[in-house]
């Protein structure tokens, strides 16, 4: 039997992707629609006890927002936090990945599960332990700078150095993810092309800057955004070890939102910054896009090109 | 053998027919009950004992985390599952009130024969009514008063705890002239709403004004009262380190690090057991020192109560249980089990916390007590006041910026709240107190 041809361009393919739209429209949809609308209301506790405690007051948030002097001390500390921290994480993923990668390197996989630990460790756990380590008076860091001649450093205590001392522990503890990542693009690097460098004469500066930099552009792009919108979303590591002071000198975006919403139940304000912190990062993104060309999120066709 | 089946069996039958004859009259009478922490832990084998005394009432017990329950007690009050006897924070009521989650109970109270509000401190009984009404029964009490080493003060050449501001400071200066060197005379928390507020609040500040509708922080008492602690900062007598920095109180107090210290009952317990043995007698507490002479000076209205959902179906039921809490043997045995201090006359009797001068000094300071604004937005005020506070301790504000900031903050806050009290009577919806 044939069916009609007007059903025939209705594919039945709607039908097997439908429980994926269902669970994408409820799961994701919704919740983001419904906290746009939240965005435009003064929803608090009083509406909590009566919806007609809640006004409409459409972009009375965001103009809010905009004059909070908190809100922009939380966005220069998570700028702080990103286009410090981001590269630095970076860099210090992209050199233990080279490392490991190297032949002269025994025991490899102990060392990769060694760096991989810090991903997987709770974060509490690990906080309490680097509050030991930071501590002005008892703490091994001081300790150590002490032996170098230098002064103490009140790191959480100092508005100054709390947010290096986060970016430190933050950089430590996700370094490794993305060491896996760049490990597994340089492996995929074929050899042949460090021997027909070296064959032209490149030493060991040269087959990185031209042959191993070059593969790895693609790992890089993907590497990069990932810890960018990681990074913007700073939260857990200042929630658990300052608490965002001192003098608000780590309060994140993600922080203060928290803050807004789940402390002071304000949740029309809360709102609107998390539709301001989606708009930045999407932006950030496009932008990083665009300066890497047209580059995909796909190293295996590039390394396929590249036989 | 055989008959010992059938009697057992006849049995079987019996508890069915007996279980279900209970089913008839509703299920067996079940109380939900939510407690916080570690007096979430200890309830339970009082529970147990109510059960006992009230044969075909069972309670539930739910332990929460205290820094989930705020949360957890707002989405079960949105999602109508609120439990029937509840927990609150003393400044939760407000909000809870706000909101209309929690039942009135001075008729209940009032009739009551076990529980007499004549036994309970008045201070703290009145932190527990928003707008003359009562909505918790005290549970236990907190509030803040002096910890201090005395050996310290004695050498700096004070065998009595001081009584006044100027006392006080004094002494602070001398221990900190004697021992000196990296060390200070008193810890305070950078970012801290409490000792700024309790100083105010001893000056006799109204922290906020008309009705509770704006902030009040540049009124001449707390402005004095702010001026007071940030000089205890410039004048080096307190250590201007972060809280995150503070991680082991005890261990610096042990070696006189700082000699004065002001916090609460839980502490109490925690002092007795971390501090080295050969300091046993070396602290003590004192209530808190007066502006004047009018000994002590007040201390902040704390602690948690016992509350009744509005919505519950058991009113009398749960209200049997909160008197059953309440009773003033039951309260010296939480205390045995918890630390947490009762808040009745009668209990403060028993040998065991009349013997303890430690404790007892707390029962002094809980007879001065005010309570802060009681408005759901106090919580959020207050830490608009540690932020400023730490500002200006580290010098990045003034104090004539800060409170004039503060201020301008503190009226955001209220904003809503001035909206709904004038448009009160229309909506009908939460229930907002005029402080007026």
């Amino acid at each position: 039997m044939r069916s009609p041809p007007a059903s025939a361009s209705l594919s039945p393919a709607y039908l097997f992707v439908a429980p994926a739209l269902a669970a994408i429209g409820i799961f994701f949809v919704v919740p983001v629609a419904a906290s746009l609308v939240l965005s435009f209301t003064d929803f608090d506790i009083y509406s909590v006890a009566d919806l007609a405690n809640l006004r409409f007051h459409w972009f009375d948030s965001y103009r809010h927002l905009l004059g909070d002097a908190r809100f922009w001390t939380a966005l220069r500390n998570t700028a702080y936090f990103v286009f410090v921290g981001g590269p630095l994480s970076v860099a210090v993923s992209l050199g233990a990945a080279l490392l490991l990668d190297a032949k002269a390197v025994r025991l490899r996989p102990l060392f990769r599960t060694v760096f991989f630990l810090p991903v997987v460790t709770t974060l509490v756990a690990m906080a309490v332990v680097w509050r030991y380590l930071y501590h002005p008076r008892y703490g091994l860091l001081n300790y150590l700078l002490g032996l170098a001649g230098i002064a103490p450093i009140d790191w959480l205590g100092d508005p100054v150095w709390a947010m290096p001392a986060i970016i430190l522990m933050a950089v430590w503890k996700n370094f490794g993810f993305n060491m896996m990542i760049f490990l597994a693009g340089l492996q995929s690097i074929p050899e042949k092309l460090y021997e027909a460098a070296r064959m032209d004469g490149a030493g060991a500066w040269q087959q990185f800057r031209y042959v191993t930099l070059p593969m790895l552009r693609p790992t890089f792009l993907f590497v990069a955004i990932m810890t960018m919108i990681g990074y913007f979303q700073l939260f857990a590591e200042p929630y658990v070890m300052t608490q965002g002071g001192p003098s608000d000198s780590t309060l994140s975006v993600v922080l203060l939102m928290y803050e807004e919403g789940f402390r002071w139940w304000n949740m029309g304000y809360a709102a609107a910054v998390a539709f301001v912190l989606f708009a930045i990062i999407l932006v950030f993104t496009l932008v990083q896009l665009r300066l890497r060309g047209d580059d995909r999120l796909a190293p295996a066709r590039e390394t396929g090109a590249a036989r | 053998m055989n008959r010992s089946v059938r009697r057992a069996g006849g049995l079987l039958v019996l508890l069915l027919v007996q279980a279900s004859a209970c089913h008839d009259g509703g299920k067996p009478d079940t109380l939900r009950l939510w407690a916080m922490g570690r007096e979430g832990e200890v309830v339970v084998r009082m529970t147990a004992e109510f059960e006992r005394d009230n044969p075909g009432i069972h309670v539930d017990v739910q332990q929460i985390p205290w820094s989930a329950a705020h949360e957890k007690l707002l989405t079960a009050y949105v999602g109508g599952s609120m439990p029937d006897v509840f927990q609150v924070g003393t400044t939760w009521v407000p909000e809870l009130v706000a909101v209309g989650a929690v039942a009135a109970l001075d008729d209940r109270a009032g009739a009551s024969r076990s529980l007499r509000l004549d036994d309970y401190f008045p201070g703290v009984i009145d932190a527990n009514r928003i707008g003359g009404t009562l909505y918790a029964v005290p549970w236990y009490v907190d509030t803040r008063v002096l910890f201090y080493r005395s050996d310290l003060l004695q050498r700096a050449g004070y065998a009595e705890p001081p009584r006044t501001w100027e006392e006080w400071l004094a002494s602070m200066k001398r221990v900190r002239e004697r021992d000196g060197g990296g060390k200070y005379a008193i810890l305070l928390p950078v970012r801290e709403w409490e000792t700024p507020v309790i100083l105010a609040l001893q000056l006799g500040a109204e922290l906020l004004r008309d009705g509770d509708r704006y902030g009040n922080f540049r009124g001449p008492e707390f402005r004095r009262a702010f001026e007071l602690y940030l000089d205890l900062f410039e004048r080096g007598l307190a250590a201007g380190v972060g809280e995150t920095q503070v991680t082991n109180v005890y261990q610096d107090f042990a070696a006189g690090f700082f000699a004065f210290y002001i916090t609460g009952p839980w502490n109490l317990g925690e002092f007795a057991t971390r501090l080295p043995p050969d300091l046993k007698d070396a602290w003590a507490t004192a209530p808190m020192p007066a502006p004047d002479e009018q000994y002590p000076g007040v201390s902040l209205a704390g602690g948690a109560g016992l509350a009744i959902s509005g919505t519950s179906k058991h009113q009398d039921l749960a209200w049997k249980l909160v008197e059953y809490l309440s009773e003033p043997r039951r309260q010296v045995e939480f205390y045995r089990l918890t630390g947490d201090l009762p808040p009745t006359e009668t209990a403060w009797k028993d040998p065991v916390l009349a013997g303890d001068p430690r404790a007892q000094v707390f029962k002094t300071q809980l007879k001065s007590v005010r309570s802060t604004p009681k408005i759901p937005e106090w919580e959020r005020i207050a830490s608009k006041v540690a932020q400023y506070a730490e500002s200006s301790i580290r010098g990045r504000m003034t104090v004539e910026g800060s409170l004039t900031a503060l201020d301008a903050e503190v009226d955001a806050i209220l904003e809503k709240r001035r909206w709904l009290l004038r448009h009160q009577g229309g909506s009908g919806g939460a229930r907002v107190e005029d402080g007026e």
